[in-house]
């Protein structure tokens, strides 16, 4: 068991460590307050190849392991979680799938689009009716010769807005459950394709989420990303690479919350000294690194795991699981060791805190991932 | 390398390069020449003013009357603008010749262009941007007991340098000191075993003499014998263009004049004060979160928490109280500078220097009081 | 054509620096980084081989760790380093270093067409002193304070700032240029630049490596070949706590404090 980062992912760090502090920490609080999506600082993550950096080589990528794509995603979230969420997204949830599933075709096109296209990309899963129980889905495609035609909607999708590229589950044949569900790679140009609301969030101000509808929407033969049926298969297999993307947003939220926290204590004195010299204080950072080293270790390993080809669902459940609940816990608790201030929008934590609040529900509910882990102990 | 420059008895005298552009001295040139004066006094030697140009013989006894016993005066159609290349190879051919023991050169841009291909082609050390120089050793002594934490007997131990492992007497060598580490550390250097000791000083910090006409009326000039072609120029002037400043940016800014709610009885007023006061400095005006939030600034004005997070040479503030929004956006600046009625305002406890006061009293004196310290320079 | 550039490693004097009890720097609590003006020159050459796809070079006189710093610019683009690293080189000064650097640079060929690039000056030492040094040294042209760079052909257009403006200067390959922070926005290192960036080749010059050289003896290198000797080095007196002025009326206040300000060079 090697505890240490390659040469290559030190260096991948440090990149993004340098562009988060240039780039994206200086607007983080306007994306927030004006919820606008970040287009430049994007498109600036498609020029230095960080969107799509696990899209093979020959596919427009940088043929980037899972660990440097969680590193990039840890270090960009923990000044805006925001952007972090567009990042995962991208890379986790429609990079993915189609790199694991696509024909050559298919790769060739949409994963060029995707890197070097400057396309983002969005995966559509969840309906009104289906959220946990994905199965329940009701959006329908219909095969009719040459193309498929689809018919319902979709919400609270990541990336909705702003990406032109989309993997859509719907159902090929209603009667078989969810083996009855197929997945589909859609473009925003596609006739029938439109995006519905803008969802107005309590955090993640700056990703656009959105409703996706299809209203008779053609989207061609070759256009099925694998199987017909093996959609739900291809959805949970996305999910299971895509948390881990999530571990490693709660994990830089939590890590940046906590650093907020311990530089404002060590400066604020009350009754006569800096409050980071009360044991209370010093006990709760105690508890706050505690959670932090488990977390990012729970992430790394199933990162390597997943690159290793080996099996890492549980690791990954795991590992969202434990960050998601703590990064709740330390935003809050650093808003608490703000005190007044830290209510305010003066300071960065109040918003850490409400970004934080979404990676205990989205790409699996805690109560999910707590399914998915005791199926693998019974 | 075709002169024996370690054969140090062989040189005398102090010189000071003085630039010249487009046929008008630089101000810096007199701070050297005054710096010189002091330095050829301590060592018994003369000093002589070196000038570059095209029909610049003209500006040669001004020097004179600063303190310049000589200047040599080096003229070609081909000197007439600054390239490396032409005024390396006079400069460079005229010392060797005349053998100077010191050699100054003010820090300016093209200075620090000049001085070190010189010292390169004459295989001599050269110190950059110095910002004392001493010779004699208890004056030298004495600087040091008041800029540095060196202990008193490491400054006694300083008449003597250990050099090749051989100790070496320092007392007629130039000490030059500079800032090295981004002005974190000072370091004294010397050059003891090649001549002339070369240094760019830094303009604007050496004080400068009052001018004398009879000193002017007396200085010599003189024309040293040099040849330059084509060749040795290397470079072409295209153009040399002088362009207005442009705004500064706080975030770049050196000085920064901000304001905050004490100026709510006179707004305009009060503006227009800490505008003089950052002109008189070259700086910028900037605002605490309530001078914006008001409408008295725009919000690129805005230092703090929400606006912008500065580190400037000098931060001044003008009635602003301190609170901890705007203290995150200024207090790694290097000299913070507070102006307050209220003398328990919180700004004070991060201020270097405090004046308890109405800052519409107070922001005029000062602006007036740094244009008389800059003019007496 | 290739251009080579060269770069240095410095502690980052612009964050916070803490001082020892005893006075001296406290080097450990300072960041290794690249060279602000260096990364401006590594962009200008990155620049000028996305237009014209030549090749680029960095080189820099180190300690083995100095190594990392290569490999972050070939991650930037850089194609290939060289590492100048040796015991006896240690102990030079500003005339030493250029000394070596330029027998490094020759080593690794300057051509007709070719440029050498540097930053206008470390943050560490602050003497602008080494980019001319070795243009001297390998009789090259030199523009210094770069702000802008034209190329066409042989011929390079450089704007050259002055404290009030600038010249434009015509310059032939070739050349120097040194670069300050105007000319442009250095690059960061991209994803694919860092899985490709240890592969790309990395020499080591020793003293075995460049002793041959015209330049290279034991006198011109180190303490030996150093015309210059560090006499003493000493921290400012800390800043303690802040002082109220109070000289009876505001007027005098506000003199007492200019005056202190001029003394301090602050204006």
């Amino acid at each position: 068991m090697d505890f240490e980062l390659t040469q290559e992912q030190e260096l991948i760090r440090k990149t993004m460590r340098d562009f988060t502090e240039h780039e994206i920490k200086p607007i983080a609080a306007v994306t927030d307050r004006t919820c606008a999506y970040p287009k430049e600082t994007i498109d600036q993550l498609f020029r230095y190849g960080i969107m799509g950096m696990s899209v093979p080589k020959e596919y427009g990528g940088a043929g980037a392991d899972d660990l440097s794509a969680a590193l990039a995603v840890e270090e960009i979230s923990k000044a805006c979680a925001s952007t972090g969420d567009i990042v995962a997204t991208h890379n986790g949830l429609c990079c993915g799938p189609i790199i694991q599933n696509g024909t050559e075709e298919q790769k060739k096109k949409y994963l060029r689009m995707l890197t070097q296209g400057g396309k983002l990309g969005a995966f559509c899963l969840t309906e009104p009716d289906a959220g946990s129980d994905a199965s329940k889905g009701t959006t329908v495609a219909k095969l009719e010769g040459d193309h498929y035609v689809l018919n319902g909607a979709k919400i609270f999708i990541t990336n909705g807005y702003a990406a032109e590229v989309f993997v859509v589950f719907a159902m090929t044949d209603p009667s078989q459950g969810t083996r009855g569900i197929s997945a589909f790679i859609v473009e925003n140009t596609f006739p029938g394709f439109s995006v519905g609301k803008h969802e107005e969030k309590m955090g993640l101000h700056g990703s656009p989420t959105a409703e996706i509808v299809f209203t008779d929407c053609i989207v061609p033969k070759e256009n099925l990303l694998g199987k017909e049926g093996k959609g739900f298969k291809i959805a949970m297999q996305t999910l299971d690479g895509g948390r881990i993307g999530i571990a490693a947003q709660a994990l830089g939220l939590a890590e940046g919350a906590m650093d907020e926290a311990v530089n404002y204590t060590k400066g604020r004195v009350q009754f006569g000294r800096s409050i980071a010299k009360f044991q209370s204080t010093q006990f709760l950072f105690a508890d706050m690194a505690v959670s932090i080293e488990a977390g990012r270790l729970l992430t790394y390993q199933a990162a390597i795991r997943k690159t290793k080809g080996q099996s890492f669902t549980k690791e990954a459940a795991i590992a969202k699981l434990f960050t998601s609940e703590a990064a709740m816990h330390i935003t809050t608790k650093s808003v608490q060791m703000f005190g007044g201030y830290g209510y305010t929008k003066d300071f960065p934590v109040e918003r850490m805190m409400r970004d934080a609040k979404i990676t205990e529900i989205y790409e699996g509910t805690s109560e999910i991932q707590r399914v998915v882990i005791s199926n693998h102990i019974l | 390398m075709s002169f024996n420059n370690t054969d140090i008895a062989a040189f005398k005298d102090v010189w000071v390069f003085c630039e010249q552009r487009q046929g008008k001295l630089m101000p810096t040139d007199f701070e050297l020449i005054s710096e010189g004066r002091k330095l050829a006094d301590e060592l018994g030697v003369a000093l002589c003013g070196l000038l570059l140009g095209d029909k610049v013989e003209g500006l040669a006894k001004e020097l004179g009357g600063y303190g310049a016993d000589k200047v040599y005066v080096c003229e070609s159609p081909m000197l007439k603008n600054y390239t490396t290349g032409g005024y390396t190879t006079a400069i460079c051919q005229v010392i060797e010749e005349l053998k100077p023991e010191v050699m100054l050169f003010g820090a300016s841009n093209i200075g620090r262009d000049l001085g070190p291909r010189c010292a390169a082609r004459l295989h001599t050390g050269l110190c950059a941007d110095c910002t004392h120089l001493d010779v004699d050793m208890p004056i030298y002594k004495d600087f040091l007991r008041e800029a540095s934490t060196l202990t008193p007997e490491k400054i006694e131990g300083l008449n003597t340098a250990m050099v090749l492992g051989e100790k070496h007497d320092v007392s007629r060598d130039l000490k030059m000191t500079r800032p090295a580490f981004g002005g974190h550390l000072m370091a004294s250097i010397i050059c003891p075993r090649f001549r002339p000791a070369m240094a760019t000083v830094r303009p604007g910090v050496m004080k400068k003499n009052a001018f004398d006409q009879a000193k002017a009326d007396a200085c010599q000039i003189v024309k040293p014998a040099f040849t330059i072609t084509e060749d040795d120029v290397q470079t072409e002037v295209l153009e040399i263009v002088k362009a207005a400043k442009k705004l500064v940016d706080l975030i770049g800014a050196d000085f920064i004049v901000s304001v905050g709610r004490g100026i709510s009885k006179d707004v305009a007023g009060g503006i227009k004060l800490a505008e003089e006061l950052a002109a008189e400095l070259g700086g910028v005006v900037g605002g605490s979160r309530a001078t914006i939030d008001s409408g008295w600034l725009s919000a690129d004005h805005q230092v703090g928490q929400t606006g912008k997070t500065v580190h400037p040479k000098v931060y001044i503030a003008l009635g602003i109280s301190g609170a901890i929004q705007h203290k995150a956006g200024m207090q790694d600046s290097e000299c913070i500078i507070a102006v307050n009625k209220n003398d328990t305002a919180p700004i004070f406890e991060i201020a270097d220097y405090g004046i308890c006061g109405d800052l519409f009293k107070v922001a005029p004196m000062l602006t007036e009081a740094v244009r008389a310290a800059k003019a007496s320079k | 054509m290739k251009i080579i550039v060269s770069v240095k490693q410095v502690p980052d004097t612009s964050g916070k620096v803490a001082v020892n009890p005893d006075g001296t720097l406290d080097r450990a609590s300072m960041q290794a980084i690249i060279n602000p003006d260096d990364l401006n020159a590594v962009e200008a050459a990155l620049k000028l081989k996305d237009e014209t796809g030549c090749k680029v070079v960095v080189v820099t006189m180190g300690p083995p760790p100095a190594a990392g710093m290569l490999r972050e610019l070939m991650a930037r683009g850089a194609d290939e380093g060289v590492l100048v690293s040796a015991r006896e080189f240690g102990g030079s000064d500003t005339y030493a270093t250029s000394q070596i650097l330029a027998a490094a640079i020759s080593r690794i060929g300057v051509e007709k067409d070719d440029v050498v690039m540097c930053g206008r000056q470390a943050i560490d030492g602050d003497t602008a002193q080494v980019g001319p040094q070795i243009a001297e040294k390998l009789h090259l042209p030199q523009v210094t304070y770069a702000a802008d760079i034209q190329k066409t052909g042989d011929t390079i257009t450089v704007k050259r700032m002055l404290e009030d403006g600038y010249m434009t200067i015509k310059v032939k390959t070739p050349c120097l240029l040194t670069c300050i922070k105007e000319l442009n926005t250095p690059r960061y290192m991209s994803v694919g630049g860092i899985f490709e960036a240890y592969g790309k080749p990395l020499q080591t010059f020793d003293y075995e490596t460049l002793k041959d050289d015209a330049l290279i003896d034991p006198t011109t290198i180190g303490l030996k070949g150093s015309p210059t000797n560090i006499l003493t080095s000493f921290t400012p007196p800390l800043k303690g706590a802040g002082l109220m002025l109070n000289e009876g009326d505001d007027k005098a206040n506000c003199e007492k404090l200019a005056g202190i300000l001029a003394k301090k060079h602050i204006i």
